[in-house]
């Protein structure tokens, strides 16, 4: 199991948009991602689910991910975090 | 004859034939199912079938009012795909055995219950678009598939609310107007009616069973009325109206894209004065240069409570988003004097025009302007902001906002908030700061001279009395010189002035305030496409 964790700067937070590329990048591993935040947490597979999470732009979230592929998986999603959010 | 008051979201008139869409009140049954399989298989081939739709949905949006209005349509094809939406349908299909468009229904009420209980104003109007793929879903079980619009002759559309997907379907060429007794003003629909030009009213609280296909009706976007079989007088008072428009439509034609320049080359900006966010479309199909004034009272007026951080910041974006990379001007709250609001509990003054109101409250208040300075310093990555402040007397006082903004401005550093810092300005409203106005602008990026206050203040006339109409010229020398040494002021320093006061409008003065060499004049947006017409006829080479 590997975890990071990244501050949102987007200024709308994990909008309905990105939260849909998220879930599509998520889809390419086979590794369970889970993301948390405030004591709630969310697959990354799950679209509606992330979207419920309404993360804003300022907060934290920890990003686990778990399963064969976790290397590759890990460095995937951070980059799309870094990129995209 | 009916009629009833809405939220106008675009400014139009229009009268026709009514076509009322009732959401084909799904009375949706639930009935036992035996071969679950089956129902599973038919929510499948109904998500494809939906998905196909959205596609040519997205499709036609992008074509007609571009991408980042469809990306919406893009969202509801990834929520048909979303993981816990679906298991949550088949569960329920699978469990209780029940029919498939019941479990979607059920299913959809809860995932939009979901959204809407959330403290997000952003995440609460993703109910509506939930709810929007449930229907969809349902309507392609039903065998309904898309309600076909297309073949509608021109009409007003009469409905509860609309979805996103309804507005856009239909042919943009035959919709007159838009009456819905829900919405928000930042629904899609909105945004759309707006993009598209339409007059459209929401809330408007009609017992649509009173309302039927084939009705006249007229909808009054600038009064924010419709009204259902008016009589023959109003009929003609809005073929008038309707007339009139269609001359102004012709005036902007011909003036619209054209610079403002005189015979013998001197542009001037005119932007435009606005207060609520609704206005922004009126600023762009009237071509303004960018917006002069923009009141942030709305946000603060007819609430119980100040405005959120996130609710200005939202607003704030929102405008600087629709202009683009053009001037947005946003005035700090000035409240007080004749703008009232009971939460504020600034009680009685004997001389409110005097009195404490403006940058005086948020000076004193400092915790209610930091709310506002922190929205806007957010709101400036979205775009070309400028902030301006009003009722400015002296240095100190600049010199005491440049301390909070700079307080302001460490807080979101720590926080690692993305923030910029805009040029900032400030209204010339009193004889104090005319007086001071070099040292003034040795301090700002730029004046805007806010006649209406100045004049008042200047001329000792309470302009709602009647009584001193006589004595009241708005073309006293007194102010005409004032203005004179404010431009000179800010132009020794090189910075700009501009005028957004009613003074801005008066086309009498247009050649003297070019003469002078006012860089800016910021009017209602219906005047400025007149003005640019004046400004292109006139010739300042020619001495008077």
């Amino acid at each position: 199991m590997k975890k990071f964790e990244y501050t949102i700067k987007d200024a709308i937070g994990i909008h309905a948009r990105p939260a849909g590329l998220l879930v599509k990048e998520a889809k390419n591993y086979q590794s369970k991602i889970t993301i948390r935040v405030n004591g709630k947490s969310a697959e990354a597979t799950k679209l509606m689910a992330v979207m419920g999470l309404g993360v804003k732009c300022g907060q934290t979230v920890e990003v686990e991910v778990e399963g064969a592929d976790e290397d590759t998986a890990l460095e995937g999603v951070k980059n799309f975090f870094e990129t995209n959010l | 004859m009916m009629e009833f008051c809405g939220k106008s979201v675009y400014k139009g008139i229009a009268m026709g034939n009514v076509l009322v869409l009732k959401n084909q009140d799904y009375q949706i049954k639930r009935i036992r199912i035996e071969n679950t399989q089956e129902e599973i298989k038919r929510v499948q081939q109904a998500g494809e079938q939906a998905k196909e739709q959205l596609q040519k949905l997205y499709d036609k949006v992008v074509k007609e009012v571009g991408e980042a209005n469809a990306a919406i349509f893009e969202v509801h094809q990834m929520m048909l795909e979303d993981d816990d939406y679906l298991e949550a349908i088949h569960n329920m299909i699978l469990t209780e055995n029940v029919n498939a468009e019941y479990a979607v229904a059920v299913t959809g009420d809860n995932f939009s219950k979901m959204f809407s209980s959330m403290d997000d104003e952003y995440m609460k109007a993703r109910a509506a678009d939930v709810k929007d793929i449930s229907e969809r879903l349902v309507r392609n079980l039903s065998g309904q598939g898309d309600t076909d619009l297309s073949a509608m002759g021109p009409s007003v559309i009469v409905a509860d609310d609309l979805s996103p997907s309804e507005t856009v379907q239909m042919d943009k060429e035959k919709i007159l107007g838009f009456v819905t007794v829900h919405g928000s003003t930042n629904s899609h629909t909105a945004i759309l009616a707006r993009m598209m030009n339409i007059p459209a009213l929401i809330g408007v609280p009609m017992n649509l069973e009173e309302i039927q296909t084939g009705m006249m009706a007229v909808v009054d976007g600038f009064q924010g009325k419709v009204i259902f079989e008016p009589s023959q007088e109003v009929c003609v008072e809005t073929e008038k109206k309707i007339q009139e428009e269609r001359e102004k439509v012709q005036l902007l034609q011909n003036l619209k894209g054209q610079e403002n320049i005189t015979l013998d080359g001197k542009t001037v900006n005119i932007y435009a004065n606005i207060g609520s966010v609704s206005d922004v479309g009126y600023v762009l199909e009237n071509d303004a240069g960018g917006i002069g004034l923009f009141r942030s009272e709305f946000l603060y007026l007819g609430k119980n409570d100040f405005p959120t951080e996130e609710e200005q910041f939202q607003a704030y974006r929102q405008v600087l988003q629709t202009m683009a990379s053009k001037k947005v001007i946003i005035r700090t709250l000035d409240i007080g004097a004749d703008k009232q609001v009971d939460y504020f509990n600034l009680g009685n003054e004997d001389n409110p025009a005097l009195g404490y109101r403006a940058i005086r409250i948020c000076l004193k208040q400092p915790d209610i302007f930091k709310t506002q300075l922190r929205a806007l310093l957010r709101a400036a990555m979205f775009g070309n902001l400028s902030i301006m402040y009003p009722m400015i007397i002296s240095t100190d006082e600049v010199k005491q906002i440049y301390a909070i903004v700079e307080e302001v401005k460490k807080e979101l550093e720590e926080q690692g908030v993305p923030y910029k810092v805009p040029e900032q300005g400030i209204m010339i409203e009193t004889p104090a700061a005319v007086m001071i106005s070099e040292e003034l602008a040795k301090l700002v990026d730029f004046f805007s001279i806010g006649t209406n206050d100045l004049t008042q203040y200047t001329l000792a006339i309470d302009r709602q009395n009647e009584k001193l109409d006589d004595f009241y010229n708005p073309h006293h020398k007194a102010i005409l010189k004032m203005i004179q040494i404010v431009v000179e002021s800010a132009h020794k320093y090189g910075k700009w002035a501009g005028i957004c006061g009613e003074l801005g409008a008066d086309a009498e003065l247009t050649e003297t305030f070019l003469r002078m060499g006012v860089d800016e004049l910021s009017v209602a947006p219906s005047m400025i496409l007149k003005l640019r017409k004046i400004i292109r006829e006139l010739d300042l080479s020619i001495e008077k």
